[in-house]
């Protein structure tokens, strides 16, 4: 029975993708359901109650801090989402229609590259780019656009947004290239000879052919930003701090692991609740359109 | 043409950041800051007698390298089931193992935290980084060799088995020279990852820093700037060459597998 099933071609495909898989459960399925367990527990100093209660749902719901900082992750998810998709559209767009098709692997490349360097110092670098005495400041005062450096730019949430614009770029570009690699070109010309403008084309081919990757791109940079505390912590100052510090100052500093198991938890269902609101109303629109 | 000017702006805005680090690193200041004051090359030699960075370093070696090896595995295991076997759930079973490229890394790292510490009762050690960091390794590893193995002939190793090969064998001699390419590269892509992370490693460390944590810990004294500048100067160099080594690998395999180059690592 087992040796039939193992070699047949569903249970030598199961067989090959169950290494992978069970590693997946052991290491984020079941740690993701210990921890939601976790934020229904109480923890006082070091010892865990294990009795089941919803106080700190209640807490996160009753004390304002936790909702500020919870708007203020979003909407900073948000625009920087926003920001960098917009910025990177052009680009994939330049890459997938007007770069030579031997040059896009060199391009791709070239783009990938900043990614790949240590995270923690880019995000520092851009403290001595927008400081006080930084980049931006130095050299606007030299030309004499400025006299007094610019502060609106370093320790506020406009620094954060910035640095993680940065961070997330080639996450934006690549599903954006992507999609618009698979546009057939002859679609485009067929819309032209029938007599609508490029512009109008853009809007009525391009642009929706091109959704499936802008919609990925959204998600795979949304997501994410909602988790970081490093740019937050180097860039935001005082009022720029985020959920995810407040996550970590409970689990590291605090010793309240439940209270930052459910803060978590509430930030994950937020972020999946928005990324399914955007892909269904994304797919409406496109089925509205066809 | 306005278009061209454009993304040559954004590759600007890209590397902006990079560019100022080689600056730093050789400027005899100990402020991060304009204007420039001369030409040393102290830094780099203050990188060389420093023993705890030395210890931080051997630390996230060896993390990379064991997690680069093991997520490597792993993704060869998908990458083959995804592109040469059919079966139950597919589609589902492959979307769960991709997950954690789009989950929050701070959620991995606490839940990692919760399980190993207050669940299990275990110590924390570069071991507990090492489970995490094949987590999130092996989606790009198997993003990488999906390349590699989504355009192999299966006929080939059914030809190896009639031949006489057993079905390891046939794997061993054919299809794993076929897709060595991949396999190098996305070593190297989560070697880099792995070296690079500190999000998770923050959380997940033992008494032994890594040094993304150690990096994090000079960032907080002034005088130590300058290091960290020189620093990131020989990690971004190395990281440079790897990504090179890992395209041109990359390129080189799909150009032995006889198909179209159609982008880069993701």
């Amino acid at each position: 029975m087992l040796s039939k099933f193992l070699s047949s071609e569903n249970g030598r495909g199961l067989l090959m993708v169950s290494p992978p898989f069970l590693y997946a459960l052991l290491l984020m399925a079941f740690p993701l359901i210990a921890i939601f367990l976790f934020s229904f527990w109480t923890q006082d100093f070091m010892t865990l109650d294990t009795t089941f209660t919803l106080n700190n749902y209640r807490e996160i719901a009753e004390k304002p801090i936790y909702g500020a900082l919870l708007q203020r992750s979003l909407f900073v998810s948000a625009s920087v989402t926003a920001v960098t998709v917009l910025l990177a559209f052009p680009v994939a767009y330049f890459l997938s229609f007007h770069v030579r098709p031997d040059r896009k692997s060199l391009w791709l490349f070239l783009i990938t590259i900043p990614f790949w360097t240590s995270y923690l110092i880019r995000v520092f670098l851009w403290k001595v780019i927008l400081g006080y005495n930084g980049v931006i400041n130095t050299g606007l005062i030299n030309v004499g656009l400025i006299d007094e450096p610019l502060t609106f730019i370093l320790y506020n949430v406009n620094a954060v947004i910035i640095t993680l614009a940065h961070a997330f770029a080639p996450f934006a570009i690549l599903p954006i290239f992507v999609a618009l690699e698979k546009i057939d070109r002859s679609l485009l010309e067929a819309s032209q000879d029938l007599g609508e403008s490029k512009f109008m084309t853009f809007m009525r081919i391009t642009l929706p052919l091109a959704m499936p990757g802008v919609v990925g791109a959204v998600l795979i940079v949304f997501i994410p930003t909602i988790g970081d505390y490093v740019t937050p912590e180097l860039m935001g100052g005082a009022g720029g701090k985020l959920i995810a510090n407040m996550i970590q100052t409970q689990f590291l500093a605090l010793n309240n692991a439940p209270l930052g198991a459910a803060l978590a938890i509430v930030a994950m269902l937020c972020v999946t609740a928005i990324s399914l609101t955007f892909v269904l109303i994304n797919r409406r629109w496109l089925k509205g359109r066809s | 043409m306005s278009l061209r000017i454009y993304a040559i702006a954004y590759l600007i805005f890209l590397y902006a950041p990079i560019v100022l680090l080689p600056i730093f690193a050789f400027n005899d200041a100990t402020i991060i800051a304009f204007p420039l004051s001369g030409f040393t090359t102290d830094w780099f030699t203050e990188l060389a007698s420093n023993k705890s960075l030395h210890a931080a370093v051997k630390n996230s070696l060896f993390i990379a390298l064991v997690s680069a090896v093991t997520s490597t595995i792993l993704g060869v295991c998908a990458a083959r089931a995804g592109a040469m076997h059919r079966f139950r759930f597919k589609a589902g079973i492959m979307g769960f193992i991709m997950l954690p490229l789009v989950l929050p890394e701070i959620i991995v790292a606490v839940s990692l935290l919760v399980v190993v510490v207050q669940i299990l009762d275990l110590g924390l050690s570069n071991w507990t980084i090492i489970a995490a960091h094949v987590l999130i390794c092996t989606p790009f590893c198997i993003a990488i060799l999906n390349g590699a193995f989504q355009n192999l002939d299966p006929a080939m190793e059914e030809a190896a088995m009639d031949l006489g090969e057993s079905r390891f064998s046939a794997f061993r001699l054919v299809t794993l020279p076929l897709v060595m390419p991949g396999i190098i590269s996305s070593m190297l892509i989560a070697f880099t990852i792995s070296l690079d992370e500190f999000i998770i490693a923050f959380f997940l460390s033992g008494s032994s820093p890594t040094m993304p944590v150690y990096i994090w810990g000079l960032l907080r004294f002034p005088a130590s700037l300058p290091v960290v500048m020189a620093l990131g100067t020989i990690l971004v160099a190395l990281s440079i060459v790897l990504l090179t080594i890992a395209e041109l690998l990359r390129r080189r395999g799909l150009a032995r597998a006889g198909v179209k180059d159609e982008g880069g690592f993701l």
